[in-house]
């Protein structure tokens, strides 16, 4: 049981990538640090948990293209400067990530799409925290994990830990603990009832608390309050922590029905690594917030296996009947598609020349008839990944408020802060990029203020 | 867990670490299990036994128990391995064989007060036991490779990587870091002492060749001077044998529990008992040869070393046979796996 007061230099609220990040580097000049994490330690490390790797600047990969990906993302929803300063820095960062005893490997069976531009963790990203936490044990950081952060103040905050109240006093603070995409009540003041139906990718403990807590301080918002990266994911997926295997990739291979058992989309619109981001919200959209993802034998082995076996079906009547899906309309809805399908050369590799004609809403491509049994169906939710909120920081991820003025000693990094950089879309890896460069900007800048 | 839930448990753990492979980087398990789709008996064995119980996937798992999907790759696949033991082993699998040394002990001490254990018994009977030991390693080998119904095709270079594997254990090596046994923490320790064991094992099979040869065709008899090939290489193989064993032991006691099969425990401590006491009865042999007690303690040593061959047969030693059988499969696998995508890429 932890003393009812407690002091440190730096206090880092948070216990993922940009909190282990800002405490060793915090540490690295000269703070005494202590970490309060939310989670026990079996399930610390919040969403990084679930991460695998982070987009780095390389020779193969330039300024200049890295620059273009985010634009192109966020439709110019960035503050450049910083963006540059995460970019710039993230090459260096995979040297100290090193020395911190993080180990990387070559890109991932399934994601050879990110090698060029990606560094992957040997092991992912529960790997990589377990070497944070090593490296803070070697040079005697102090961690508190069931803290959850109830109160900030100008020279510290409260804590309950394991339910007991206890008064922190620090020099500086860093806030890195995460978003609100496990708190469904704030993700109903924006999607309303809908969101129960929402299964969350990641960890439970990113309930927004203490994003929350320094929001109502007065510092000035960033990244779309309403907004979270959602992606379909298998509805068979437990309400929290699925990640990554709860994923499904054999959208585009068939056709995704709603409960009316309707088409809703272009599964076709572009390569699903493209795609993958905009079907959260469209599942969403349907009504009761699930669909259902339907394709015939023919494409099995062309995508990824998943964790949860397809319902199969000799024949789409049986399937939709299995489904408790509307049998006469799903069976028009595919004879209809299998009408409408024009001769092509499949390659479900690239943009092939499979498209439907004369359909509403049309396949561009990958558009191949389901009629050879045994059919296969998986059920899809929108799985939510991250959200968009946070608190704006200047270049020294100093806290800044609403009157424009930056307050002193308070320091964000990771993805209460990433929405300066990432206003909208999704750049796979980036967030752990911000996560790592903002973190040690952080950790040295709240070590310096604490001298 | 009943053994009968072993295999859908090794399944369904496969089928989740299929759809994840953040583990792929960490040994030869996870590349094997990323070329197949589905996840039978025989594949399961197959796995198993390429599994070195490092422990590295387990804490790098984000579905480690206590998440709901509860995913403990080490200790499923150590618990599908001792049924795949269970299963191939020939005459049968014993964990209980440490006590045969002193069964053993007592008809060999009973010839002792007489003329000593005569040559020709001596060497029929370790000449059967080892014909024995060979035939049992035959059988369970055709068994372990019957089970698998594919093959894939032989490659030379692919025997040299095997080999490699066998004799660096390399996947216990972790890229240099070592592996997370016995706790979570990387260390080579457990590498080190299994070197030792194995070497020092290895030069004690060489230094009762040599014995044997100088006795038999070059008319040179025991006892040896202490720095003869057979005394030196006995002397060395049996600190070895003695520092191993005991360091895996002491490692072994500290191990984190949620990754051990606890069924195994007595086969393994059986097995380090008898690798220990063949060591150490072997040195008192060597330095005590000049006294009366020399014949008591042959007696005694022989006991042991029958007792240790029953392992090599039906315990522990195993592990051996099956885990290279199934670092040669994976090799092979790598190599024509790696031609065939070189093949599409020209």
């Amino acid at each position: 049981m932890a003393a009812p007061d407690i002091s440190c230099d730096v206090l880092v609220a948070g216990g993922g990538n940009a909190a282990l990040c800002a405490a060793l580097s915090a540490r690295e000049f000269g703070a005494d640090v202590l970490v309060v994490e939310a989670a026990p330690s079996e399930f610390r490390g919040g969403n990084s948990r679930h991460t695998r790797n982070m987009r780095c600047l390389s020779d193969a990969y330039g300024e200049d293209e890295f620059m273009a990906d985010l634009l192109r993302v966020t439709g110019g929803r960035t503050d450049e400067r910083l963006a540059r300063i995460a970019i710039r820095a993230s090459s260096d960062a995979q040297v100290w990530m090193k020395r911190q005893g993080v180990r990387f490997q070559p890109a991932f069976a399934g994601t050879l799409h990110l090698g060029r531009t990606n560094a992957f963790f040997l092991g992912g990203g529960k790997a990589l925290l377990n070497a944070y936490y090593e490296a803070a044990r070697r040079c005697g950081i102090r961690v508190l994990y069931n803290a959850e952060v109830t109160g900030l103040k100008p020279c510290g905050a409260t804590v309950q830990v394991g339910g007991n109240p206890v008064e922190i006093r620090a020099k500086a603070v860093v806030l890195a603990a995460g978003g609100f995409e496990a708190n469904i009540e704030w993700l109903k003041e924006a999607w309303g009832d809908a969101a129960e139906n929402f299964l969350i990718r990641g960890t439970p403990f990113n309930k927004g608390r203490v994003l929350k807590l320094v929001l109502d301080a007065g510092a000035q918002p960033v990244g779309d309050p309403k907004q979270c990266h959602a992606v379909a994911i298998d509805a068979r997926a437990p309400k929290f922590d699925g990640g990554i295997v709860t994923r499904l990739d054999c959208l585009p291979l068939g056709i995704v029905v709603n409960r009316e058992g309707v088409r809703f989309y272009d599964e076709g619109e572009d390569l699903w690594p493209k795609r993958y981001a905009i079907w959260g919200r469209l599942v969403a959209a349907q009504p009761g917030q699930i669909a259902w993802s339907i394709v015939d034998s023919k494409v099995v082995g062309k995508f990824m296996p998943s964790v949860f076996p397809p319902v199969k079906a000799d024949s789409i009547r049986e399937l939709a009947c299995t489904l408790g899906l509307p049998v006469d309309a799903v069976q028009t809805t595919v004879k209809h598609f299998n009408e409408c399908v024009r001769p092509g050369q499949f390659d479900h590799t690239a943009l092939d020349d499979c498209r439907t004609e004369g359909l509403t809403p049309t396949k561009s491509h990958w558009a191949w008839a389901i009629d050879t049994p045994p059919f296969l169906s998986y059920p899809l939710r929108p799985g939510i990944t991250f959200t968009y909120l946070g608190v704006k920081v200047d270049e020294s991820a100093n806290v800044v408020m609403c009157d424009g003025t930056t307050a002193p000693n308070i320091f964000a990094a990771g993805e209460m802060m990433a929405g300066n950089i990432l206003g909208q879309g999704y750049l796979a890896g980036f967030g752990m990029t911000i996560g790592t460069v903002f973190g040690r900007i952080a950790g040295k800048q709240a070590a310096l203020a604490a001298r | 867990m009943p053994p009968a839930d072993v295999l859908p448990e090794g399944e369904r753990l496969m089928t989740i670490c299929n759809s994840c492979r953040y583990c792929e980087g960490f040994c030869a398990v996870f590349p094997a299990m990323e070329r197949r789709v589905v996840f039978k008996e025989a594949d399961l064995n197959y796995l198993a036994n390429l599994c070195h119980n490092c422990g590295e996937c387990f804490h790098a798992c984000q579905y480690a128990p206590p998440h709901e999907f509860a995913v403990n790759v080490p200790k499923v696949l150590a618990e599908i391995r001792a049924q795949s033991y269970r299963k191939y082993s020939w005459p049968f699998l014993t964990g209980g064989a440490w006590w045969l040394a002193p069964a053993f002990a007592v008809p060999s001490l009973a010839f002792t007060p007489y003329a000593g254990i005569p040559k020709g018994v001596m060497v029929s009977v370790f000449g059967a036991a080892a014909f024995l030991v060979l035939l049992s390693w035959g059988i369970g080998l055709r068994r372990f490779l019957k089970e698998q119904t594919t093959n894939p095709p032989l490659r030379p270079r692919a025997f040299f990587d095997a080999l490699k594997d066998v004799l660096t254990v390399s996947n216990l090596s972790s890229h240099g870091a070592g592996c997370t046994y016995p706790s979570e923490r990387h260390s080579q320790a457990r590498r080190w002492f299994h070197h030792l064991t194995f070497y020092g094992f290895a030069l004690c099979f060489a230094s009762t060749s040599t014995a044997a040869m100088y006795d038999n065709f070059l008319g040179r008899h025991p006892p040896y001077p202490y720095l003869s090939v057979p005394v030196v290489l006995g002397t060395l193989g049996g600190v070895g044998l003695i520092a191993g064993p005991l360091g895996l032991l002491a490692l072994k006691m500290r191990r984190d529990r949620r990754l051990v099969d606890p069924r195994q425990d007595r086969m393994d401590f059986s097995f380090i008992a008898l690798l220990l006491l063949s060591a150490i009865t072997g040195l008192a042999l060597m330095i005590f040869r000049a006294t009366p007690a020399m014949s008591r303690l042959l007696a005694i040593h022989l006991a042991v070393i029958s007792a240790l061959f029953v392992t090599f047969a039906c315990g522990k030693f195993v592990h051996g046979i099956y885990r290279s059988a199934a670092l040669l499969r994976s090799a092979l696998e790598q190599r024509s796996g790696n031609e065939r995508e070189h093949g599409r890429e020209g």
